[in-house]
This record gives structure tokens, sequence and C-alpha cells, in this order.
């Protein structure tokens, strides 16, 4: 669903979910002191739940691609399917993995709406560079919207290039 | 003993084919598995190994049932450990030719013994897209006897090796075989290939119906 959701509509949700008078927002309140609506580590749970499917799909896609012989070889060598995954699967997609972390990264951090309803928007608590650079705007102040923009822009495409010289580099397949 | 009586449905270009096998294999025999592309003699492996299920029937090794359909019996792959040797060689590509053999048992002797072998004592820091076909097929093999199996599933093993490579590996391996008392079942499409290592032999045919 976060993969189709618009991501105002998931913050709404979230906001409903965590808020810390009725549901499981109120249970972790009371029993842990947790508040994840306007505070940071609630920002980063959103983020996860609205980036995570950015992330499996390239990595489920990566495991399907490889021969089901090598976990099979794997079981018959008396090794368990949480072993085979991490000591045969995994490794070989690391191309794949560290293309998804960083693309979901990249992803994340110019995300808005998600962050935005669940965070608000609290200077030094909640406010991240794409609400500022929205924030600058509408204050009119375009140098400072120009600035964060800057940033944000320079970081991402650093990492899409790193991505790109990577995987020319790097992700052969480790079965060609 | 190995008793095997155990029917398959398998799924052919020409339609809807049964695999239908009944035979006994002696412990310590080598035979010989033959037969036409498309009859099963590899699901006929896989099956042994626990890689696939029979629809019905049983695979009893010694006094121990490994499969029974009526019983429903059908121990996983991890606690038959069948040494395999798959066709497309299956290795691990992140794995050195000694993180291979390290990842199936802990016994360096062994290891050092299994390497010398295969002739690939030079080569152990090297990982499979390095190696040529015919070392990769040999680190296959030495990978499926590293957890000295008592049953060893070969799914054409030589097919790569150069004869000369092919004659020496062999005549390693027979005394391999005898020196752990395996039992082995060697699919091949070339029978002469196998002259001397095997005392039995099975012909795979399917069948349109059970």
């Amino acid at each position: 669903m976060p993969l189709v959701l618009p991501p105002s509509v998931l913050g709404f949700y979230l906001l409903l979910a965590f808020s810390p008078q009725h549901g499981i927002g109120k249970w972790l309140h009371d029993s842990f002191d947790l508040q994840f609506v306007f505070s940071f580590q609630g920002l980063i749970l959103a983020s996860v739940i609205y980036s995570m499917p950015f992330m499996l799909g390239p990595i489920k896609s990566a495991l399907q691609q490889l021969p089901s012989s090598l976990a099979q070889a794997s079981y018959t060598l008396g090794k368990s399917e949480r072993e085979t995954f991490l000591k045969v699967l995994l490794p070989n997609i690391k191309p794949s993995l560290f293309t998804a972390m960083v693309l979901t990264f990249a992803h994340t951090l110019g995300e808005f709406g998600v962050v935005l309803m669940i965070g608000g928007n609290i200077p030094n608590v909640t406010r991240v560079a794409s609400i500022a650079v929205y924030d600058s705007v509408e204050s009119m102040d375009y140098s400072t919207a120009n600035t964060y923009s800057l940033i944000l822009f320079s970081i991402t495409f650093v990492l899409v290039i790193g991505v790109f010289i990577f995987n020319r580099t790097q992700a052969k397949s480790p079965l060609e | 003993m190995i008793s095997i009586n155990i029917e398959k449905k398998l799924k052919t270009y020409g339609g809807q084919q049964w695999l239908s096998i009944n035979h006994d294999f002696a412990t310590g025999s080598t035979t010989k598995i033959s037969g036409p592309s498309g009859a099963g003699k590899t699901t006929f492996l896989k099956i042994i190994a626990g890689l696939t299920s029979p629809e019905k029937g049983i695979i009893r090794i010694d006094d121990t049932f490994w499969v029974d359909t009526s019983a429903k019996i059908n121990l996983s792959p991890q606690k038959r450990m069948a040494g395999f040797v798959f066709q497309n060689y299956a290795l691990f590509p992140n794995m050195t030719v000694r993180e291979h053999l390290e990842y199936a048992t802990k016994d360096e002797v062994w290891i050092d013994r299994l390497l010398k072998v295969g002739k690939l004592e030079t080569l152990t820091t090297h990982k499979p897209e390095h190696l040529s076909g015919g070392q990769q097929q040999r680190l296959a093999i030495l990978r499926a006897l590293a957890v000295k199996p008592s049953l060893l599933l070969m799914d054409e093993p030589f097919s790569a090796l150069d004869s000369e490579m092919k004659i020496a590996l062999i005549a390693e391996l027979k005394l391999l075989f005898a020196e752990l008392g395996l039992t082995v079942l060697i699919v091949t499409h070339n029978a002469q290939e196998l002259d001397g290592l095997c005392n039995g032999e099975l012909r795979i045919d399917t069948n349109e119906k059970p």
C-alpha cells in the first residue's frame, strides 16, 4: 500500500494511529513513554514504513534471479534456511542490496508529505530539508530555499552518480 | 541397502508423464543412471535428496524411512544430507574454493585431502568465476564429499572434464568411495565414461500412466 498511497494519506493515517490520545499511540505512550507524533523518532518510523517497499522490491527481484540450485546445494550440506539466506543468498545480491539502500535513502531524503503529517514542522526537531524549502518559498525567502535545494540536489546527484558508477564497475551478476 | 519405490508426475513438452522407479541399491554400490532426455533422471536424484517430493512411494535407507507418503514421512534435505553434485555445479559465487569446503565441514585435514584429490590445492583462494569449467566441476564434487555423506548423488559430474583429468579423478574417487563406504548414484549421458567406476545400472523411462 505505501507504494500507491499518496504520501499525505499515509502520513494522515500514521498520525491517527500513533496519536497519544488513543489506540497504539496511547499504549506506546502509557507503557513505554514513547511518542511518535511530532517527534524525530516518529519521522524515522514513518519514513521506514513509507520507503521500505521501495527497497524490498529490488531485493526480492534480485533473490528471485538467483538460481534455485544455490539454496538447494546449501540445504544438502545440512544448512538451515536462515544460514543459507545469510551466508549464500544475501552475499550474492550485494550489488542489488547496495543499490536499493542508496536509492531508498535518496528517496527518503526528499520525502515531504509523510514527514510533514506526522512530524509537523518544528524547528530543530522535525523540520527536514524538503519542508524547509517549502517554508522558505512560502515566506518568499528564495535565497534560503535555493541553498537548501542545492544541498538536496547535490547529495542526490552524488548518490545517483555513485550508484551508476558502482553498477558499471561492480554490479556484474556474480553468475556471469 | 537403499530401497526406492516412488511415483512422480512430470510435466513435459509431450504432456503429463509418470516417473516410476522401483529399485534397490546395495550399500557401497556405484550405480550408473541412464535414460533419454526429459525422462526424469535429475528429478529422481532430487527426490532422493529431498529437494522435491514424489506423489507417492517410499525411500528407505537401511531401517530409516526418508519418505513414506502413506505415513506422511518426508525428511528435509538437511536431515538426509545426501551429497549432491548439480549439473550446473551450483557453486556459491561469493565463496573461494576453500570457503566452499569450509562451509560444508570444519575438518581441515579432510578439506586438505579433498583439495589434493581434486587437484585444487593451488587454487584455494580463487572464486568460481576464476576457475575453468573442469575446475568448477571438480569443486562441486569435492563440496558434496566434504560432509562425508552416506549417499552421493551426481548429475552429469564429469561432462566438463578432459579425458586425462576424468580418468585420474575417477581413479581417486573410486578409492574415496570405497573408503567412505559410499553408495553412489551417477546420472550420465555417456555410459562409457563410467566404465570401471560403476557396478550397477538403472535405466529410466517415463510412462504415460503410473
